[in-house]
């Protein structure tokens, strides 16, 4: 018999070879580029005499912000304006998250509602927010504040206790009393008991098949506990209500115009997505799974609980989640109307100190933070909810 | 009695009149059980308390080609802010005389949208005709050519800088996208993990850092006595961001593509680039053209935050009017306008998105 040897791959044509030469090609490119960039960026620096590092944190800031929830004034270093900044992304991101959700999800119900008027406006809405560009609308509800509405004297009072004026929006709050911090570790201590009775409850139907009313049990805890509290405190009910002084409002809580403007802008943006985001999720149960689950004779709550919701949030969560990242992204437009978030502050770091290299590095960093811990948590969320596919 | 018997005399009767026609519809879509009833009657108190004020402000007591005084007294919308200023808001600083310019590129663009929205028109000769018309639309707007006054891109403004740098930005952008998405799958280990560094670094930051990098860092990685004109450097921007998110897109049309097509071209001895160039990218680029028309349509809208870096696009243009003595205090009219014109484009990219997605799709 006759073998010929076999022939000779010459190592042009041998994918491990080229393999290896594209990647030596890539890691050449790369290199190269940002040996290029880094050695103009170093001359450059030399040149202007910008010093480099991370020292101006120690430094003094010497610029005024507008509002924080830590005590913070110009004499203060850059570090400390940095975090200000930072808590005022979070805190705009966090409830703009809340009110989003909330929002998002009626709208997205009502758009697959039987009535026909509800379901064309929630349409109309859904279409019209998204089609807008954010920036945009946010300069609105900024100019709304500043030009439409009216002076503290003829504020606007569309609830008892809440005003509504080119000074932003100031509404009463409870007199602070101890009972509040009472029922608020009455909450707390509340939370941690439904979690166990929820833990107990899957345990006991796991063994024998009988359901514990959990919901009903974890909603009286969780309402009643810190209601009892409050009243064995003294249920004190005296209300800080704000009062026109002068030129403006002495007492309750005021939010700046700037804060409600990006609030109301993220909002009224995000949700329409949200929306989007629901009815699709709704949608992918089939109708087939309801009627099932009822004919096996689950009352109608339990059909929304054990059958459609599991279901659909496993469609919506993932959308859902990228969308509120984005509100999140998008506050950073804060820095257009004045607001002082994270990126508005280094902005102005920037441009006393002259480090832009830090200054945009630190905002990727903190953005970068947000969004990876969002994918790792989707990522978990992902696993546990997964589908187990024999 | 004899009549219901008889089958030639038998009378048809018809449902009652309140369940079919105007009246039946009012009653299944409006009024069905107690609590639609309600919701319908709230929502329509809320539009009667809304709509008629809206209207009577914005076209009944509106002035429309008048001077600001004229405006203060009428107390309805001043669309005048508009009609006044709208060389200024559409065309930035952009000579006067030859506006006509960049409203020309902006017609050969709608021109080439509205023809290529068939899909029957979609051959080879469609690419030629977008290549010559954004070196058209290009040449229009800087001039310099054949007799056109030469215009330096620091006096581009308005609309067509909107459209520029979306329309130029989604171009050279899908090309470094797909490159980027080919080596996020690539078997390749190095390859790979820069563009899985690269794509997810850019979608994890918001598109005003980028742009700040712009505006700010660009000028330090060139070498001394080289600059980028600030247009350019935007530009390079939203490149860079919008390539990250089409890089993603086009990963799903490549996972789209069944594996056997993959093991086919290969078993027919055709190479990585021949495999990719005739076989997968043409049935991966057809799944993503709806998802891509998306990213048109979110490119449109945030180019409007170059804003932020001071380029005068149509926004700033806007703003710049409204921070005339004249004109202050205008700007719902003038903000209004302007969403006008980004909800129309957007309008009729996304319905055209839905329907392209409903012609695509084979399945049943």
């Amino acid at each position: 018999m006759q073998t010929t040897a076999p022939e000779k791959i010459p190592f042009f044509r041998d994918p491990t070879k080229l393999a290896i030469f594209y990647q030596f090609l890539t890691v050449l490119g790369v290199g190269l580029l940002s040996y290029y960039l880094i050695s103009n960026t170093l001359a450059n620096l030399e040149r202007q005499s910008i010093s480099t590092g991370f020292g101006f944190f120690d430094r003094e800031a010497a610029f005024e912000i507008g509002e924080s929830f830590i005590e913070y004034s110009a004499a203060d270093s850059y570090g400390r304006a940095l975090a200000v900044g930072f808590l005022n992304t979070l805190s705009v991101s966090f409830i703009g998250i809340i009110l989003t959700v909330i929002l998002g999800t009626f709208i997205g119900v009502a758009r697959l509602s039987t009535n026909w008027l509800v379901a064309k406006l929630s349409a109309a809405y859904i279409e019209f927010f998204q089609d807008i560009p954010i920036l945009l609308q946010l300069f609105f509800w900024y100019a709304f504040f500043y030009e439409i509405l009216p002076s503290p004297r003829q504020a606007l009072n569309p609830l008892p206790g809440l005003f509504l004026c080119n000074r932003g929006l100031i509404f009463g709050v409870p007199e602070w009393h101890s009972a509040f911090l009472y029922g608020g570790i009455a909450f707390l201590i509340g939370l941690i008991v439904v979690y166990f009775i929820k833990k107990w409850a899957a345990k006991r139907q796991a063994a024998t098949g009988l359901i514990f009313p959990t919901a009903k049990v974890s909603v009286a805890i969780l309402l009643g506990l810190p209601v009892l509290v409050w009243f064995l405190s003294g249920a004190p009910t005296a209300m800080n209500i704000p009062s026109l002084k002068g030129f403006n409002f002495k007492g309750g809580v005021s939010i700046s115009p700037e804060f409600t403007a990006l609030l109301l802008g993220l909002v009224l943006y995000t949700a329409a997505f949200v929306a989007e985001v629901v009815r699709a999720g709704i949608q992918s149960v089939s109708k087939g799974q309801k009627e099932a689950a009822l004919s096996i004779g689950l009352r109608p709550g339990q059909v929304l609980n054990l059958v459609i919701l599991p279901q659909a949030l496993r469609v919506i969560v993932p959308p859902l989640t990228s969308q509120l990242l984005n509100l999140t992204k998008n506050s950073s437009l804060a820095v257009a109307i004045g607001y002082p978030d994270f990126v508005s502050v280094a902005g102005t770091t920037i441009n006393q100190t002259g480090q832009a290299i830090e200054g945009v590095a630190l905002i990727m960093i903190v953005y970068l933070i947000f969004s990876l811990s969002t994918s790792a948590y989707m990522n978990w969320y992902n696993k546990k909810i997964a589908l187990v596919e024999r | 009695m004899e009549d219901t018997l008889h089958p030639n005399t038998t009378k048809e009767i018809k449902p009652p009149v309140i369940n079919i026609g105007i009246i039946g519809w009012i009653r299944a879509n409006l009024f069905n059980g107690w609590f639609n009833t309600l919701l319908t009657l709230v929502f329509a108190y809320v539009l009667f308390l809304t709509v008629p004020p809206f209207i009577n402000w914005a076209l009944i007591n509106s002035s429309w080609f008048t001077t600001s005084e004229e405006c203060k007294a009428s107390g309805g919308a001043c669309w005048s802010v508009v009609t006044t200023n709208i060389r200024f808001m559409l065309f930035g600083f952009y000579p006067h005389a030859l506006q006509w310019r960049p409203l020309l590129a902006i017609v050969i663009l709608i021109a080439l949208l509205i023809y290529s929205r068939n899909r029957n028109h979609w051959r080879k000769s469609l690419a030629y005709a977008w290549a010559i018309g954004l070196f058209t639309m290009g040449l229009l707007l800087k001039g310099g050519l054949f007799g056109l006054e030469s215009v330096e891109s620091t006096k581009w403004g308005g609309l067509p800088l909107t459209l520029l740098l979306s329309v130029f930005g989604l171009t050279a952008a899908y090309p470094v996208g797909i490159i980027l998405a080919l080596g996020r799958q690539s078997k390749m280990p190095i390859v790979k993990s820069f563009c899985v560094i690269y794509i997810e670094l850019i979608r994890g930051v918001p598109l005003i850092s980028l742009l700040f990098m712009s505006s700010v860092v660009f000028p330090l990685f060139l070498p001394e006595g080289m600059t980028i004109n600030p247009i350019l450097r935007a530009q390079v921007a939203i490149i860079m961001f919008t390539a990250a998110y089409i890089a993603e897109v086009v990963r799903g049309g490549l996972q789209g593509v069944d594996k056997g097509q993959y093991e086919a071209a290969q078993s027919l001895g055709l190479n990585y680039f021949q495999s990719m160039r005739r076989i997968i990218l043409p049935q991966a680029l057809k799944i993503v053209i709806p998802p891509s028309v998306s990213i048109l349509i979110s490119a449109f809208k945030d180019t409007s935050l170059v804003v932020i870096i001071a380029l005068y696009d149509l926004l700033k243009t806007t703003q710049t009017t409204l921070t005339d003595p004249k004109w202050m205090g205008y700007s719902s009219e003038a903000y209004i306008f302007v969403a006008l014109i980004y909800f129309v484009c957007c309008f009729f990219m996304s319905n055209y998105s839905r329907k392209l997605e409903k012609e695509l799709d084979t399945s049943l």
